[in-house]
């Protein structure tokens, strides 16, 4: 076999994994790699204009898509930059594969200009990371790097290589299968275990369908819809389950957690089996641990091992892929479980869901923002993809709009990151080109990667965003409204640009909502000329999310309005 | 709850960095590392770790799952029915009564393995508990020095 660069080996390993996109900036380090970019088209390459969004924008196609995202960028500035993007993508299990430059190997480790330990800042953020010490190296560790990301509970992975190793000739012979004798996570969960659990849920009298993230990731929101739909066990989703279920399914009790409904926490509260599929028990779902589930049993199916009774105390632990569990499960349960069973279950949960259903004051003087949330969902649901930002709009989102399918919500929930959704809305559009695009923001989180606006233009990425603006940074404000005496510190946003011009000088169009009648003329203007849009609309600026537990409060005891 | 101590080996492939995860892992979970050896392990592309924690039951745990979790790590060993042992160099001026040193040594499985011109260096090789009570011993022989090496263990 011909003998080939570093920087060629690059791209050609891109080539065998079938990546039809890469997300990067270039810079002194990489310059290798970006000349191969250059000679050989086998992929798009989309330039950013910063390198957080070309991690942002990986993140957001391979949530889309359920493909590995990748993202390529230089040394030193160029990587630390990249860091946000990658922890966000780690806290989400989501699949990426990094590259970046570093400066050559006999420079390492004398603070060479644009040098940095990538590798040694990665490392806690990345669910694997290599520093390349020969070309030679290369194409195995691109197909491990490939490998690790997307199997097992996925993640990203990082891939630092010094300017001289992609220029170095090295033998390329790709392997076909990777093999990592240390790594190998256990699909098949164990049947006695799995046989266990199908007779506690058939025992239980008050059982709820806990649904975590790793239903999306393992794509088998299929086998729980026909799972629910068979057992007729009532449902809560978490942040990163949004659209397991059918936004209608009688079975759903909405969101569960902080900003969850009051049926949904009340069902985890009062119930006496938690069927937990793929979530991480969050704090930001359990509240108070002590008071969490107190009077469940816990079954837990997770990839990951040290997921499980990291928390909480699991009464039937289950390890392995979701899909393949379920797989197993669900005949099982249709065949055990008597749905009728849990009837009396399902009224009391009824009846908290009349009681205190997800509701908003509506007003004809001031947009509130649920009511935008709403509006988008009205004319849109199950052709559009969401994207948000972190904060209020990020939970309205979740809230208010009827999702119908998985990967249909795309969200920081991890981390939260703000400067997450426009970045992100990108690679969502160049994953599914077909749908809409949106990106619900705040007008604090939009300003936080604004300047993709222009990478949007340029690649035609006609991404919606919608920008909530009530000229606050609204979740912080909430805080300090319920908690700290309304004493707001460093929260006023009043500062603004013209966010209508701001879009009109990146060659976008702009906007602006002050009544519900502009909001919808904006949106369907927008939809209609598939432009890049940004929707500055002027909402309430002193709504709340609700209902609220308190950060380390019980799940029972949520805020459920407030009053000045 | 109460915290024990527990000896883990850990069997790791021999490559960049592999220390720095494990003990990064600790690091940013706010483990506690006791001691920690590491050497490679002959004839094999592997490294074995033998780290001693303390924490509760669930604090340890965690820290086999998390162990596990990480690529290079090839198997966690956590220890039952172990045989530990630890080495210990102090440096003991010359004026003091060798003898005696030596004496003490002895029931360390030591001895005295080099002599200098201001001082001697003596090593004592034994269970981690008695290399405590030894180093106590010691300390009326006025060390100016001890190292000790940390655990190894293998089961028995």
């Amino acid at each position: 076999m011909a003998k080939m660069t570093g920087a060629r080996m690059v791209v050609e390993a891109m080539r065998e994994e079938g990546v039809e996109v890469v997300f990067g900036y270039p810079g002194g380090a990489i310059m290798n790699v970006y000349d191969e970019i250059y000679k050989h088209r086998y992929f798009q390459h989309i330039l950013t204009r910063h390198e957080q969004a070309a991690v942002h924008a990986a993140d957001g196609y391979a949530r889309a898509t359920g493909k590995v995202g990748v993202a390529f960028v230089t040394s030193g500035p160029g990587f630390t930059n990249a860091v946000t993007g990658l922890a966000t993508a780690y806290m989400d299990s989501i699949p990426l594969v990094v590259v970046s430059g570093q400066v050559p190997l006999s420079m390492i480790g004398t603070d060479a200009f644009q040098e940095i330990d990538a590798v040694g800042i990665s490392r806690p953020c990345t669910k694997h990371n290599f520093l390349v010490k020969s070309a030679d190296e290369l194409p195995q560790i691109l197909a491990e790097a490939f490998y690790i990301a997307r199997t097992g509970r996925p993640g990203p992975v990082h891939v630092d290589i010094p300017k001289d190793v992609t220029a170095q000739l090295g033998e390329f012979s790709y392997p076909k299968d990777v093999k990592i004798e240390t790594y190998k996570p256990t699909i098949k969960g164990n049947a006695r275990q799995i046989k266990k659990a199908v007779e506690a849920i058939a025992e239980a009298k008050k059982p709820v369908f806990y649904l975590g993230g790793g239903i999306i990731n393992s794509n088998s929101a299929d086998l729980v819809r026909e799972l629910v739909a068979a057992t007729q066990i009532p449902a809560v989703e978490t942040l990163m389950a949004r659209g397991t279920l059918r936004y209608d399914d009688p079975m759903l009790l909405g969101m569960v957690g902080m900003h969850g409904t009051y049926a949904a926490n009340m069902a985890m509260s009062e119930a006496d089996l938690l069927i937990a599929l793929g979530p991480r028990f969050d704090d930001r779902v359990t509240g108070k641990l002590s008071e969490f589930a107190k009077y469940a049993k816990i079954i837990h199916v997770d990839i990951d091992p040290s997921s499980i009774g990291k928390l909480v105390h699991v009464d039937y632990p289950i390890v392995g892929d979701l899909k393949a569990i379920l797989q197993e499960l669900v005949p099982k349960a249709k065949e055990k479980v008597n749905p009728q069973r849990y009837e009396s279950w399902r009224e009391i949960l009824q009846r908290y869901q009349e009681l205190h259903p997800l509701t908003y004051e509506d007003s004809d003087k001031v947009i509130k923002p649920e009511w935008v949330i709403q509006r988008v969902g009205e004319k849109l649901k199950g052709k559009a993809r969401i994207s948000t930002d972190v904060g209020q709009h990020q939970m309205w989102a979740a809230q208010y709009y009827p999702f119908t399918r998985p990967r249909e919500f795309i969200t920081s929930g991890g981390l939260g990151t703000m400067g997450f959704g426009f970045p992100a809305a990108m690679g969502v559009k160049r994953g599914v080109p077909d749908e809409i695009s949106i990106n619900i923001s705040g007008d604090g989180s939009i300003l936080m990667n604004i300047q993709e606006l222009m990478t949007a233009v340029e690649y035609r990425f006609p991404v919606i965003n919608i920008i909530l603006n009530n000229n606050y940074l609204g979740m912080v404000r909430q805080w300090q409204t319920f908690f700290y005496d309304k004493r707001y510190a460093e929260t006023d946003l009043s500062m603004q640009p013209d966010f209508v011009k701001l879009a009109e000088s990146f060659g976008g169009v702009g906007y602006r909502a002050k009544t519900k009648e502009e909001f919808d003329e904006a949106l369907d203007d927008a939809i209609s000329k598939g432009v890049v849009a940004l929707i500055d609309v002027v909402v309430d600026r002193y709504e709340n999310v609700l209902p609220m537990v308190p950060a380390g409060g019980s799940l029972y005891n949520m805020l459920l309005e407030y009053k000045d | 709850m109460i915290e024990q101590r527990r000896v883990i080996s850990v069997i790791v492939l021999n490559e960049h960095g592999v220390l720095s995860r494990i003990t990064g892992l600790f690091a940013a979970r706010g483990y506690n590392i006791e001691s920690l050896t590491v050497a490679p392990i002959p004839g094999s592309k592997y490294s074995r770790l033998t780290i001693v924690t303390s924490g509760s039951p669930r604090v340890i745990e965690q820290i086999i799952k998390q162990l596990h979790k990480l690529i290079p790590v090839y198997k966690v060993i956590e220890h039952s029915e172990i045989v530990e042992k630890e080495m210990v160099l102090a440096k003991i001026p010359l004026e003091e009564s060798l003898a005696d040193v030596e004496a003490l040594c002895r029931a360390y499985n030591g001895n005295i393995v080099n002599i200098g011109q201001e001082s001697v260096i003596i090593m004592a090789a034994d269970e981690p508990l008695r290399i405590e009570h030894f180093i106590k011993a010691i300390e009326r022989f006025n060390p100016k020095e001890i190292v000790r090496g940390g655990v190894v263990a293998v089961e028995r």
